[in-house]
């Protein structure tokens, strides 16, 4: 097969003094330009301090006619900037992409919509801006129309719909661009339930009619359901490329995990985690898991065993309004559980600063099987001043939680529960019409 | 369908235009002019009338002030008919100038989200302002009518004027829609440029109110010779070609130097804006 997308030692580069530059004036430009001559004197690129970081360094890769691509990486591991420049957005720093084939991008749905003008009106400009020809949208017309379920108000403006038909419209539209490669970004995580599936459901039609795609998603089960391909990206650089599934296993074990956090026995070393969010101060500084007997965390928690979690922080100024949360997520990216200071209120002690150690006690992790992920954040007052992604990992492992010599398996969490034989229901109370059918043998 | 195949590198420098690459987005272009017109006077009462309501309210007051109190004459017709025939194309020029300058930090979402030829954003606005433009000719006519006064075969040439006019503000337009982006202090510039580009245009007073050495300098603002062109097509003023043409070479330099300037500040806006 040939490759329709080829990515040469591409990189990008931005300037962090990016922001200095956008709000440099005329004056301060005049200024530059006029001292240019004399600058080439002087030492160069130190002018400033400028500083500079990479987003995307060297990445090289092919993907061929037909592919369906997932890309996946944490925030800020240069996915976006890598679709920004496939889509012509952007300039890259160096190297280069070959495309072959018509490309629309989907870097978000909804652009370009106008409030004034009604939903008609917007479908037209929106499919237009995407790259369909008007011929194109008319023909598309009425399956657009019926697949966002907004017939009703389509000549209403849009700044009078409601954020879901607003959104459902937009994904409508970019739901019917037509081009033989598509590049997709986190536009599924919108909508409500019931039409976020319809999305996925258009998407996996639209990957199995032999289309090129390229996916970019936090949506991990999504991934590894729609995509064959997975590129890793992890700090602006090419991690791994492999299958889907590959990919979703790589990433989840190495891009977000172990390897990086300081995981040392049964306590993560919180000072350098690499999943805290950028402008956050990093105040949280360890975390400590107690297992019952004194346990390693590496053997996994039993369902329904007793965890306590130590979070070590440091409070800069004395408060006593701060809030520590913790989030237990799955494999799948689902949040299962949160366990916050906020719920059960530690008040009513003095101002403290300085070091501080506070206990999350869980008598019985009542969660299924499988890995998980923890969230830790910290508030002062109520402003977010820290927030680490991936802090932790541990494994629920399997025990007998109900006590029938079986390990419970499915959904998302264990629920002590009985099941109880009432009896016998009164025969004279069925009705006709509630008779049990026979049943009968299937037709060959 | 024929694969096309395309190369994304990183662009230093002036850049060529991209002929081929506008024509396949041609539709886009009328959407957006479209859109300019659709919203321009979206929930207002008077609607599309505002379009010609300007240039006729601007000509009352010139009448009144500059006309009765300050007793500015024109050159041969009405004063009313004057002032309009040359507020027509100066309104057209600098809505277009001012609308546009700001065209593309208005459409931030559409610069960093979506590819297209991006000289559409300015031009698209410019491209909207032409209907202004034409129902104020359609009111000039009507004008005309009441006046009584006579149209001849110069207007056959005001197609050049209308290009001119139509260079000038995209060209302008382009320059300062792509600076302003990556300069904000445009959008307090262009309003006060405008204010000074009335007076040095001659869309109140004649030409002859030049002393006769500077009236070929005055050539300089492209929008002179517009003005004067529009005027010498529509009412027969007279016309002093050494200007015009200075005017119509300036239009000329006023849309290449623009278009040129706009696509070697292009592949930053993604980044800036």
């Amino acid at each position: 097969m040939s490759n329709v997308i080829e990515v040469r030692n591409l990189s990008k580069q931005y300037r962090i003094g990016g922001m200095k530059a956008r709000n440099e004036t005329f004056r301060e430009f005049l200024v530059k330009t006029l001292k240019r001559p004399l600058r080439a004197f002087s030492n160069r690129e130190n002018s400033r301090g400028d500083q500079s970081f990479w987003a995307l360094r060297d990445i090289n890769f092919d993907i061929s006619e037909g592919e369906v691509v997932g890309i996946i990486g944490r925030n800020g591991a240069g996915k976006s900037t890598l679709l920004k420049i496939i889509s012509r957005i952007t300039d890259p720093t160096d190297g280069y992409i070959r495309v072959r084939g018509r490309l629309a991008s989907l870097l978000e749905v909804g652009t370009g919509f106008h409030p004034e003008l009604t939903g008609r009106e917007n479908i037209f400009l929106n499919g237009a801006i995407l790259g369909m020809t008007r011929a194109e949208i008319l023909s598309k017309f009425d399956e657009i129309v019926a697949f966002s379920e907004i017939e009703r108000f389509l000549d209403t403006p849009v700044k009078r719909y409601s954020s879901g038909m607003y959104i459902r419209l937009a994904f409508s539209v970019a739901a019917h661009l037509n081009p033989e490669i598509l590049v997709v970004d986190e536009v599924l995580a919108v909508g409500d339930m019931a039409f976020q599936k319809k999305c996925l459901g258009k998407m996996n039609d639209v990957s199995r009619s032999g289309r090129t795609i390229l996916f970019v998603s936090h949506n991990i089960s999504a991934i590894e359901h729609l995509c064959k391909r997975g590129i890793v990206l992890t700090q602006g650089q090419l991690a791994f490329s492999g299958t889907a599934k590959e990919a979703v296993h790589y990433y989840m074990h190495t891009a977000m995990g172990d390897g990086d956090t300081g995981t040392s026995g049964n306590s993560v070393d919180l000072s350098q985690a690499p999943g805290r969010w950028a402008q956050r101060r990093p105040l949280l500084r360890q975390l400590e898991f107690c297992l019952e007997d004194g346990k390693s965390l590496k053997a996994g928690v039993r369902i329904g065993a007793p965890l306590t979690i130590r979070v070590h922080f440091v409070l800069p100024v004395p408060t006593s309004s701060f809030d520590i949360g913790l989030g237990f997520d799955n494999l799948l990216g689902q949040r299962v559980f949160t366990a916050h200071t906020a719920f059960e209120p530690i008040r009513g002690h003095d101002q403290v600063t300085g070091p501080q150690v506070i206990e999350c006690e869980i008598p019985s992790l009542t969660l299924v099987p499988g890995e998980y992920v923890l969230r830790v954040w910290m508030d002062i007052g109520q402003a977010e001043v820290d927030k680490i992604d991936n802090a932790a990992r541990f494994e629920v492992i399997p025990s007998d939680y109900y006590g029938t010599g079986k390990s419970p398996w499915n959904g998302v969490f264990v629920l002590k529960h009985r099941w109880s034989m009432v009896g016998p229901k009164d025969n004279s109370s069925f009705a006709a019409s509630e008779a049990i059918p026979a049943i009968e043998p299937p037709v060959s | 369908m024929a694969t096309t195949e395309l190369v994304i590198k990183p662009r230093k420098g002036w850049q060529p235009i991209d002929f081929r690459e506008a024509f396949q987005y041609r539709e886009l272009l009328a959407f957006l002019v479209w859109r300019d017109i659709k919203i321009r006077y979206r929930q207002t009462l008077l609607g599309g009338l505002w379009s010609v309501l300007q240039p006729l309210l601007g000509t009352l007051i010139f009448v009144l002030v500059f006309n009765r109190w300050a007793g500015v004459h024109s050159d041969g017709p009405p004063y009313s008919l004057f002032a309009f025939a040359g507020l027509a194309p100066w309104t057209f020029f600098s809505n277009s100038v001012s609308n546009s300058s700001n065209s593309l930090i208005a459409s931030q979402q559409l610069v960093s989200r979506v590819y297209f030829p991006r000289i559409f954003i300015p031009l698209g606005t410019v491209g909207a302002f032409l209907l202004d433009l034409a129902l104020s000719l359609g009111v000039l006519g009507g004008m005309m009518i009441y006046y009584r006064w006579p149209l001849s075969a110069k207007v056959l040439l005001l197609p050049i004027f209308v290009i001119g006019t139509l260079m000038a503000a995209s060209g302008i337009g382009f320059a300062f829609s792509a600076l302003n982006v990556l300069f904000r202090d445009i959008k307090y510039v262009v309003p006060f440029l405008i204010q000074m580009g009335l007076f040095v245009t001659p869309v109140i007073y004649p030409v002859r109110y030049i002393p006769s050495r500077w009236q070929a300098l005055f050539g300089l603002n492209p929008m002179a010779g517009m003005v004067l062109g529009f005027r010498y097509c529509l009412l027969g003023s007279p016309v002093y070609w050494p200007l015009v043409l200075t005017s119509l070479l300036v239009c000329l330099i006023c849309f290449v130097v623009g278009l040129m300037l706009f696509r070697r500040i292009e592949r930053l806006f993604a980044d800036v804006i």
